[in-house]
């Protein structure tokens, strides 16, 4: 909301700087995006009249003007400007002067421009005569009789008077951030009314006045109003202008819309958008000529009615849209935009004012439904109150006999069927001194809201408020202690903390992903953060089943596009992503895991929501990487997390990876899933990534390790209770042994056997060697493993050992056909 | 006899005088004194002298022997200690060369911001909830008083699963959650993700992280509010921090603020971080609606509560330097290993 400070005065008497004008009003809770001076940087700059004007010798695009200032000799500027003619009052930027610019064509300069003489295709220019668009006013404010041109005055000022003197163009204009609650803010008389509460000033309503209702005939001979859909149309005011003479405003006229960001057209245009700016209230005029019937009907369009709006484009109507309509036809899309065949021309005469409410949800759903966003439409989005419509449509009419844009009919045709009161409800005393932790009186309080023109009865502490109408958003006690709080101001309330004596707490999972998170940053991983939703693309990428669980994605409606369009199921193809980015950013060695939520479609929990399961997922390439650096990653990992006995199976179905270099990451199952069939149960799955994968992410021929643990799942398995072991009182006793197995033959195996049989007094059972080639045969393998034995109760003998180590070597020779190799 | 012993005792002085290593003292050791050494034979020898012979050469012999075995003591101690010297030159590191590499990870700044601001409220007694990321248009809109035509509820805004359910646009659904569940005391903070349909720039992020609180018991006030976030800001951005509170608008607090703090950078005189300002906006807050509590089903004659939420991101960038929000999400390792 842009609030040009000169206009701010029409309604109160500010006696403040600028600066302490802005920081009032953000403590008041009129908050400010910026504020801007304009005009700041004119220099020199002078009203002149252009007295003769002759071709330039050498270029058909330029002319040379004699332009008077107000001095003997006049001065000779060379201009391309094509809308300059003998007799323009012109703004001159003499030789030595300073304009905000830009220059045409040139991008805006801290400071402005330098205008000084020079030559222009061989004749001497001594200044240069300059557009709106060059003295600081965004194109899109440029009134439309000068737009394509230099800025050529209306009216007469005196020859070499300061240009920005004497169109006043020096002064302020601050952005006010509106927040939803405040429509009202979105208007003058809105701001100048928090101004007014801000700083104790009387605040001055606008002159809705009209001196001589001179129009031909009365309002009511013109026009007669029906409203069929009272819900959507609260109100509908007309009155009728004849004589209308289309033509420029007068300036201050134009510059209030200037400055307030709206451009300049004609009279009637311009009267219509000055009234919705001061008061919120959107305005549509149109030709009395072309409401066929003399008779406005405001009801429902039919299903699939053609309308051509004002900008030229029929669009096609459903039921639900709400329409003005005459004795024929429609004739505006109600408080959206008004239609071609009602348009005001040059020639028209004899003017029907609009002031209506329509429903904000209503004019929201047609806009949209349209695809036809407008300044009107917004507004009533927004919210209005109708009790305006009356007061806006006198405001024009004020406006129109002022400026002399035509003569008022006599009166008004109201429509009004259900006319809106404010809401009256008692609010407390020691309620808002509680709530705010303060203690100010009534009085104080009253003093406040009458402020705001909230009316205030009742007696002690009890204050029975009403506000006005046009602040829909005081309905509940809650509202006016934020009134008050605000303009007792936030900063006087007292800094005190809570009495409670709680204590902080965290669900465990939580405690449990932070010592993940801890324990993976100590081995050296890096966290990262991606997107919740990916492309549907990524499971492809990895080589997911067709119909596998990893595709029940849960899908987004209205995604920003297809590459965040579904929520993941996995982590996987976001860390491959992350690595193939590093990677092509020739970052030689990434460990790097993410902590994430995962989703799934037709898995619906308790909350009926699609579940959300904790995923943690690592990736890492580099020289030093390899299957089992990653696998000691997962088990100390899971170690301190709470699974003691994670197992691991080989698994070489699995898309993602390596068909012989992944396995299933596994525990024990419950005896509930034992006893439904299950041995194990998943936790997650690891492995190197498969060569087709790893090329799919830009990163062919190099090895990726990946792991994927479902989280929530470990969490369930989760044993973080330590219970000590008394440390060995007797010494232990180890065993090398080397064994020669097929190549096939899995280290887990043989360990299990190992422990199986050694049970009693086997200690440890620790692989240290894995060895292929010379003495080894084709298609077999040397397994070196380090055995301890100790007896927690007695010293163990020899004798004692060589009876356990031997039926452990014999279970391996007959079940395994390990031979033992000679150490 | 004597001369032959003192010419023994004086080559041992000479060539021990000589001997530099372990190696060559033990030679002359195994030459004077070994079995076939020369002093070794004198005394056997002595068999054939007549007893007085025999005493007074022994006496002689064994003198000479204890002399010599005192020479060659202190000739170990003192080849030994060299010895020890030499391998110590020999062992002297350049102790500027670099250590061996041993990394630690390291945590996404994100996480490290979220885990401040989480300390500073659980040292206050805050605990901390959660609530999941795809959530009921109930939880996100309804029950934190948006009305059915806020405007934040629309679909260029929110992005939707179905009609019913969208991924959260706040973490303040988790409020809800607590509310309908626990009764007062609550003195909550949720951290977590948020999704909004905004194009990603430099300063905007289709995803990012929040952190939300709400205290809700009998008496709570707004100064409350105040002395809870001016102690956040203090400890969060060091004990000179000034804080500011500015009238605002939010559907689930009434009255509504948003908390500048003085500029971390500069102090508060105005610089490029804070624009000019002195000031930097850090987040919303305010008394939490009775429409919410009555979410919960309490008296909201007797509890009273306060609410606020800040964007990490943000606080993130601001405090860090950072200034592309979408260097968080691309996971750049020499990004994320400057966090350290």
């Amino acid at each position: 909301m842009l609030v040009p400070i000169e206009w701010l005065k029409d309604y109160i008497d500010l006696d403040v700087s600028t600066e302490e004008f802005c920081d009032r009003m953000i403590m008041s809770g009129s908050n400010l995006e910026t504020c801007e001076h304009f005009c700041e940087e004119i220099e020199n700059v002078v009203v002149g009249r252009i007295d003769k004007i002759e071709k330039h010798p050498d270029a058909d695009k330029l002319v040379v003007c004699q332009v008077n200032v107000g001095k003997e000799e006049p001065v000779q500027i060379v201009t391309g400007a094509p809308n300059v003619f003998e007799g323009a009052l012109v703004a001159v930027a003499l030789h030595k002067s300073r304009i905000p610019g830009p220059l045409h064509g040139q991008p805006k300069q801290e400071g402005g421009v330098k205008i000084t003489k020079g030559k222009l295709r061989g004749v001497e220019s001594f200044g240069m005569l300059c557009s709106a668009g060059e003295l600081g006013f965004e194109d899109k404010v440029v009134p439309v009789a000068h737009k394509d041109g230099i800025w050529i005055l209306e009216d007469e000022y005196p020859l070499g008077m300061d240009f920005a003197e004497a169109l006043g163009l020096k002064q302020a204009v601050v952005d006010f951030e509106i927040t939803p609650n405040r429509p009202d803010c979105l208007a003058m008389v809105g701001m100048a009314r928090e101004a007014a509460a801000t700083f104790k000033k009387t605040f001055r309503y606008p002159d809705t006045v009209i001196e001589k209702e001179n129009g031909t005939g009365k309002t009511s001979d013109y026009v007669s109003v029906k409203i069929n859909n009272p819900e959507n149309c609260k109100r509908y005011v007309a009155r009728i202008v004849t004589d209308v003479k289309v033509q420029q405003s007068p300036w201050w006229l134009q510059k209030r819309l200037m400055y307030a960001g709206m451009r300049p057209i004609n009279n009637i245009v311009d009267i219509t958008n000055f009234v919705m700016l001061e008061y919120g209230q959107p305005i549509h005029a149109f030709d009395i000529n072309q409401v066929k019937g003399g008779t406005i009907i405001v009801e429902n369009a039919a299903e699939g009615e053609k309308f051509t709006t004002l900008d030229n484009n029929e669009r096609t109507l459903t039921k639900d849209m709400l329409l003005i309509k005459d004795a024929e036809r429609g004739i505006a899309i109600a408080g959206v935009m008004g239609g071609l065949n009602s348009e005001i021309e040059e020639d028209t005469t004899t003017i029907i004012v609009e002031s209506a409410n329509f429903n904000g949800d209503s004019v929201r759903a047609t806009s949209k439904k349209l695809g036809l966003r407008t300044e009107a439409s917004s507004r009533f989005e927004k919210g209005i109150d109708p009790n305006l419509c009356e007061a806006a449509a006198d405001r024009v009419c004020r406006l129109i006999e002022l400026t002399g844009a035509g003569r008022v009919c006599q009166g008004s045709v109201d429509a009004y069927p259900a006319p809106e009161t404010a809401k009256t409800i008692d609010i407390r005393v020691d309620r808002i001194n509680h709530v705010l932790g303060i203690n100010i009186s009534r009085g104080e309080m009253q003093e406040m809201l009458e402020g705001l023109e909230i009316k205030v009865e009742g007696t002690d502490n009890i204050m029975t408020v009403t506000p006005p109408t046009i602040r829909q958003d005081l309905l509940e006690e809650e509202d006016y202690i934020e009134e008050v709080a605000r303009l007792y101001g936030y900063d006087k309330l007292p800094v005190t903390l809570t009495k409670d004596n709680s204590e902080a707490g965290m669900p465990r999972e939580k405690e449990l992903r932070d010592l993940a998170r801890d324990s993976l940053c100590g081995m050296g991983l890096n966290e990262i953060q991606t997107y919740s939703f990916v492309s549907p693309k990524g499971v492809d990428n990895v080589r997911i089943h067709e119909d596998s669980w990893e595709r029940d994605f849960v899908k987004i409606i209205n995604p920003l596009g297809e590459e965040n369009s579904v929520m993941r199921t996995i982590l996987t193809p976001n860390m491959l992503e992350v690595l193939g980015r590093n990677y092509s950013r020739n970052i030689e060695k990434v460990r790097a895991f993410e902590i994430g939520n995962t989703f799934t479609a037709s898995l619906i929990n308790k909350d009926k929501l699609p579940d959300e399961q904790y995923s943690l997922c690592i990736g890492a390439y580099g020289k030093a990487e390899d299957f089992y650096s990653l696998k000691g990653v997962i088990e100390e990992l899971l170690r301190v997390v709470g699974i003691r006995k994670p197992i691991f199976i080989a698994e070489s179905e699995y898309g993602v990876y390596h068909p012989g270099r992944c396995a299933r990451i596994c525990v024990e199952a419950s005896p509930e899933m034992k006893a439904a069939g299950e041995e194990y149960e998943e936790l997650g799955i690891m492995g190197e990534v498969h060569p087709d994968v790893a090329g799919k992410y830009g990163m062919d021929g190099v090895r990726i390790y990946c792991c994927e643990l479902m989280f929530d799942a470990v969490i369930r398995h989760s044993d973080t209770e330590i219970v000590y072991t008394p440390l060995p009182k007797y010494p232990s006793t180890s065993r090398d042994i080397a064994l020669l197995v097929d190549e096939d033959m899995e280290v887990g195996r043989i360990e299990e056997i190992i422990r199986e049989q050694g049970k009693k007094i086997l200690e440890s059972v620790k692989l240290f060697d894995v060895y292929r080639g010379e003495q080894v045969e084709e298609g077999k393998k040397s397994v070196a493993f380090a055995l301890t034995y100790r007896d927690k109760d007695k010293t163990l003998t020899d004798e004692d050992v060589a009876e356990v180590h031997n039926t452990v070597l014999r279970a391996l020779k007959e079940r395994l056909n390990a031979v033992l190799r000679e150490m | 006899m004597q001369a032959q012993l003192d010419k023994i005792l004086e080559e041992a002085k000479a060539q021990l005088k000589e001997a530099a290593t372990m190696a060559q003292t033990d030679e002359i050791r195994v030459k004077l004194l070994g079995k076939k050494g020369k002093l070794t034979e004198i005394l056997r020898g002595m068999g054939k002298l007549s007893p007085e012979e025999r005493k007074s050469t022994g006496q002689m012999a064994n003198k000479v022997r204890s002399e010599i075995e005192q020479l060659l003591e202190e000739k170990f101690e003192a080849v030994k200690a060299a010895a020890k010297e030499a391998q110590f030159r020999l062992e002297k590191l350049d102790v500027t060369e670099p250590g061996k590499e041993t990394i630690l990870g390291v945590k996404h700044p994100l996480t490290i911001t979220i885990e401040e601001i989480s300390k500073v409220f659980t040292n206050m007694g805050f605990s901390i909830a959660e609530g999941p990321e795809v959530e009921t248009v109930f939880n996100n809109f309804d029950a934190l008083n948006a009305g059915p035509n806020h405007p934040s509820r629309d679909m260029t805004d929110t992005f939707y699963i179905t009609e019913d359910i969208l991924l959260r646009t706040q973490t303040s659904p988790v409020q809800a959650r607590v509310l309908m569940k626990e009764k007062p005391p609550i003195k909550i903070i949720s951290p977590g993700r948020c999704f909004r349909c905004d194009t990603p720039d430099a300063t905007h992020s289709p995803m990012f992280h929040q952190v939300e609180g709400l205290v809700v018991d009998e008496g709570v006030t707004m100064a409350d509010l105040k002395g809870t976030l001016d102690s956040f800001a203090k400890q969060l951005f060091g004990s000179e921090t000034r804080t500011k509170f500015r009238p605002h608008h939010f559907p689930f607090t009434e009255p509504s603020a948003e908390m500048d703090v003085s500029c971390f950078k500069c102090g508060g005189k105005g610089c490029r971080v804070c624009k000019g300002s002195g000031w930097i906006e850090i987040l919303g807050c305010g008394m939490v609606h009775p429409n919410v509590l009555k979410v919960g089903n309490l008296d909201t004659e007797k509890y009273t509560g306060f609410a606020f939420g800040m964007g990490v991101e943000r606080v993130a960038m601001l405090k860090y330097g950072v200034d592309d929000i979408r260097l968080f999400y691309e996971n750049d390792m020499r990004f994320i290993n400057q966090f350290k």
